[in-house]
């Protein structure tokens, strides 16, 4: 909003940018400190005695003799087996995208294609869905599933994220096929295609956008979560998040906080440089739904 | 599209949706009626030189018998929902009895763990509902106002308390803000209290957790607002401008109701989103005086010894209404409007 008329006094010029560089540094700033923090022993970064050491780093000149000290990564990714945690987190997030935007974009084509008052309700009820609360699910998941004997593993756990992406999937997807045209895969009707065939050959090469977008949210959503990992999987197959909340340890058995702090940048590094790629993306995928609904 | 081809279309998401979405739900509704069976127990006969005693043990065969044969428990009705663990209604009604105040009536019955949790619930969802959307303006505006050529940057900085999961939000806070933490340790030494720690007070954990769903709810509404920002047309505002209206006065009367729409799209997101408030209060370790509604449900399925199947179903059961009532006035409106429309 460069409005030629809009005179900005100096003060308020002042004031916006002071307050940007405020909200900026609470924004980022406990990243960067994490960040710095896991290359410090734990008397360090959770100093009793003096904050400061945190920044001087005086226990870990003592323990390691350097400034940083990269033992906790290598601690958490073999002993705590943190490399098992991701290579879980690798196999859920693909195929928790892949099947979603599958099942998605078939979903949101017909929502989007169709003029019958079902798909109206449909969409509402995708809405009411996306709402409940995961761990409602979860606590109706669980029983049938330790009587069926198919808890604790990965695939049950792929298809549970699936279906819960699903709603929200739908919802974005649907409102990015309603910006093609419809005269589009007409005119291919006409010309002899199936329903199918104008979805694959002539709609699908110009959503790129939108499944992109889509695609970044299932990640999001399954690289994430940790209310249906945590409960669904067993030890063996915990993702990162989970993983990440048994190192914290409990009542029972102590936990190893500076291997929380460095799986935490572990698994954070990843995700952000991925949206740093993928930021316009992410923002039209928010943005969508919101502005034309 | 023919109703043929929009089924085949449709099947496979629907199936997914129907069966783990749908079937859930029917599910948690029938485990709230059950509960967990009592140990069957036996009496046993002792004989010794001084005379017979009768014991009672816990039959441990016949318990994992029955176990076995109904897993889903005994059929408990609307016992659960009624316990003192849920609704408590005779706990209520003795509180109205016993107690002379109202408003130790009231302390009383927020001290029962549905309503506590309840009571945390709401007011993180009243507190942060408006904070994110005044918050999430006040930044779209101002960046808004920032030159476009460095805004890039300073937008990825400001999303990215949304992008990481809640736990991971709430731990990194936490590790800064905890006594041992640089802030917390910090304000030890600015206020020169020793023993002042997160989690000595109630009041400091609540207000903690509510500034954590500030921080990290913002960003959405920023986004969502910036977006909407940018489709604000000039000309009124400038007629505005060379009307005299102050800044104010033109956010007030052009900006706003031009975005109210959106206004309201971000209120019933963050709205929903903030009722199912869980993972900072693992995040933050801040069970002890902070519990919600999802909290109760984890802790229930998480449970050593017997997993309390029914216990949870019975608060999702109610966690489920909540959000329906949450809903309704939306889902009113947007009936309506399609009523309209045809």
């Amino acid at each position: 909003m460069e409005y030629g008329l809009d005179k900005r006094s100096n003060g308020l010029k002042t004031f916006n940018t002071t307050f940007i560089i405020v909200w900026l540094l609470i924004a980022c700033f406990p990243f960067i400190w994490t960040f710095w923090g896991s290359f410090k022993v734990r008397a360090d970064f959770f100093s009793r005695a003096d904050w400061w050491y945190a920044i001087s780093a005086f226990n870990t000149l003592l323990e390691t003799g350097g400034q940083f000290t990269s033992k906790a990564y290598s601690e958490a990714w073999t002993e705590g087996e943190f490399w098992k945690a991701s290579r879980n987190t690798i196999i859920v997030t693909v195929f928790v995208v892949s099947i979603s935007l599958f099942l998605g974009t078939l979903g949101a084509y017909a929502l989007s294609r169709s003029t019958e008052r079902y798909a109206f309700w449909i969409l509402i009820a995708a809405l009411i869905f996306r709402a409940m609360p995961h761990i409602t699910l979860v606590s109706g998941y669980l029983f049938p599933f330790f009587e069926l004997q198919i808890w604790g593993i990965l695939p049950t756990t792929i298809v549970v994220l699936v279906a819960i992406n699903q709603p929200f999937t739908l919802w974005l997807l649907y409102s990015f096929f309603k910006t093609v045209p419809k005269e589009l895969d007409e005119s291919a009707l006409i010309d002899g295609c199936s329903y199918f065939q104008a979805f694959r050959y002539i709609i699908m090469p110009v959503m790129w956008p939108g499944v992109i977008t889509a695609g970044l949210f299932s990640l999001m959503l399954a690289y994430n979560d940790f209310t249906v990992t945590a409960l669904l999987l067993n030890q063996e197959n915990h993702t990162m998040v989970p993983k990440i909340q048994s190192y914290l340890g409990t009542n029972q058995h102590e936990g190893n906080l500076m291997w929380a702090v460095s799986a935490v940048v572990s698994a954070t590094a990843p995700l952000f440089m991925l949206v740093m790629f993928f930021q316009r993306q992410v923002i039209s995928g928010l943005t969508t739904g919101a502005v034309k609904g | 599209m023919p109703n043929k081809t929009f089924f085949w279309f449709f099947l496979p998401t629907g199936l997914a949706m129907i069966l783990f979405i749908g079937l859930p739900i029917i599910s948690t509704g029938i485990q709230s009626f059950y509960a967990q069976h009592d140990q069957v127990v036996k009496e046993v006969k002792k004989c010794d030189p001084f005379g017979c005693t009768v014991s009672i043990v816990v039959d441990q065969e016949a318990t994992s018998i029955l176990r076995d044969e109904k897993p889903l428990g005994k059929f408990n009705g609307f016992g659960t929902y009624i316990d003192r663990n849920h609704l408590a209604i005779e706990q209520i009604s003795d509180f109205w009895k016993e107690t002379d105040s109202f408003g130790e009536f009231i302390n009383q019955v927020t001290n029962l763990p549905f309503y506590k949790a309840l009571l945390f619930t709401l007011t993180y969802c009243l507190f942060v509902t408006p904070n994110v959307l005044l918050l999430g303006f006040i930044i779209a505006l101002s960046l808004n106002a920032i030159s476009r050529k460095i805004r890039g940057p300073l937008i990825f900085g400001t999303i990215l308390p949304m992008i990481v999961t809640p736990l991971v939000g709430s731990l990194v806070l936490f590790w800064m803000i905890d006594a041992e933490g640089i802030i917390g340790a910090n304000l030890q030494l600015m206020m020169e209290d020793p023993y002042l720690s997160l989690k000595s007070s109630r009041t400091l954990t609540w207000i903690t957790i509510i500034i954590y769903g500030i921080w990290h709810h913002s960003p959405f509404a920023f986004v969502v607002f910036y977006a909407a920002l940018q489709t604000v047309p000039q000309e009124p505002v400038e007629a505005a401008i060379i009307d005299g209206a102050s800044r104010y006065q033109r956010i007030r009367h052009i900006v706003l109701p031009h975005i109210y729409p959106v206004v309201t799209f971000v209120a019933l997101i963050s709205l929903m989103d903030n009722f199912r408030v869980f993972e900072p209060i693992i995040g933050f370790s801040a069970e002890g005086s902070a519990q919600s509604l999802s909290w109760l449900i984890y802790d229930n399925l998480v449970n050593e010894e017997v997993i309390l199947f029914g216990s949870a179903a019975a608060t999702s059961m109610m966690t489920i209404i909540g959000i329906a009532i949450l809903l309704a006035p939306v889902l009113i409106r947007t009936w309506k409007e399609f009523r309209t429309a045809r």
